[in-house]
């Protein structure tokens, strides 16, 4: 994983949650473009994108490989108004990340710092292992009475770890989230097969499901 | 469950290149079971062209097809579509 941070000038600012495309044109005109979550709260002209670096990707390996500083590329946004958060919509809050898909959650996270909401916040979060942990320290250090992060560990653990250590299911989001009575604003985002099956779990625990709101990474290449 | 399968935000730049606005909001009916729904919770399906399905029903909304700078729509399987302007 990479973060990359942008200048845009005449950046128009931006909402967490939003996504902007990155064009990338050969030589030869070969033009490939892909989506990438914003990961940074709105600050003026700065734009940052934390990538997840592709083996056979067409994009990734450039951005996180080739691209030096003050190298210019083309990008398209903000994108998007359904998968975002703002400071004002207040809580409760249930996010559900899988890996990289914590990225646009970290938007809503930082925004919501910045914005000093104490909107109560809690992020399950679940990667492979502590050392896969995506903003790791920066999420321990935002940790407070109103925002909790639980994280799931789903292929090794630390020797002490006496958190949880499998995917997430119903039984760990019934224990994690808000009652359903409360009625949080749920976002979940990560691959496919993890946000269907979070979806699913929280339709069964009796979330409404226009409140599940989700973004799928699919298994496209990057 | 198809591993490969994504939502409406993924298509959202595309959407806003083809109408001119935010598309994820906007609100679409499906033609086969009549759930309305923001077009950013849709099942995208990603091929040589792009696959909308419906989330309830599994109907096709719409179908886009786009080649350079031109781009072919099919909609049939969508009632209405209510854009916000």
């Amino acid at each position: 994983m990479e973060t990359l941070a942008f200048d845009v000038p005449a950046w128009p600012g931006h909402r967490a949650g939003q996504h902007v495309d990155v064009r990338l044109t050969a030589e030869d005109g070969y033009r490939a473009e892909r989506s990438y979550s914003i990961a940074s709260a709105p600050d003026d002209t700065r734009v940052e994108l934390t990538i997840e670096r592709l083996e056979d990707g067409e994009v990734s390996p450039y951005l996180t490989d080739e691209l030096r500083p003050g190298d210019a590329i083309e990008l398209r946004g903000p994108i998007g108004g359904y998968f975002v958060w703002e400071p004002s919509q207040g809580g409760p809050l249930l996010l559900v990340a899988g890996g990289s898909g914590v990225v646009p959650l970290m938007a809503m996270i930082r925004v919501r710092a910045a914005a000093g909401s104490d909107a109560d916040t809690r992020l399950l979060f679940s990667s492979r292992s502590w050392d896969d942990v995506i903003y790791r320290d920066e999420l321990e250090r935002l940790q407070n009475g109103h925002l909790t992060v639980v994280h799931t560990l789903t292929r090794s653990q630390p020797p002490d770890w006496k958190g949880y250590a499998r995917r997430v299911d119903a039984e760990m989001l019934a224990e994690v989230a808000p009652s359903q009575a409360v009625q949080p604003a749920v976002y979940v985002c990560g691959p496919t097969p993890f946000v269907e099956a979070v979806a699913a779990a929280l339709v069964g625990l009796g979330h409404e499901p226009a409140r599940i709101k989700t973004e799928r990474f699919g298994a496209t290449g990057g | 469950m198809d591993a490969l399968m994504l939502d409406g935000n993924a298509i959202a730049g595309l959407l806003q290149e083809v109408f001119g606005v935010e598309m994820t909001t906007a609100v679409g009916t499906c033609n086969g079971c009549g759930t309305a729904g923001p077009v950013g919770a849709v099942h995208v399906y990603r091929g040589a062209g792009t696959v909308l399905r419906c989330p309830h029903c599994d109907n096709v909304l719409a179908k886009i097809v786009k080649v350079d700078a031109r781009v072919w729509l099919e909609m049939t399987g969508l009632r209405t579509l209510e854009i916000l302007l």
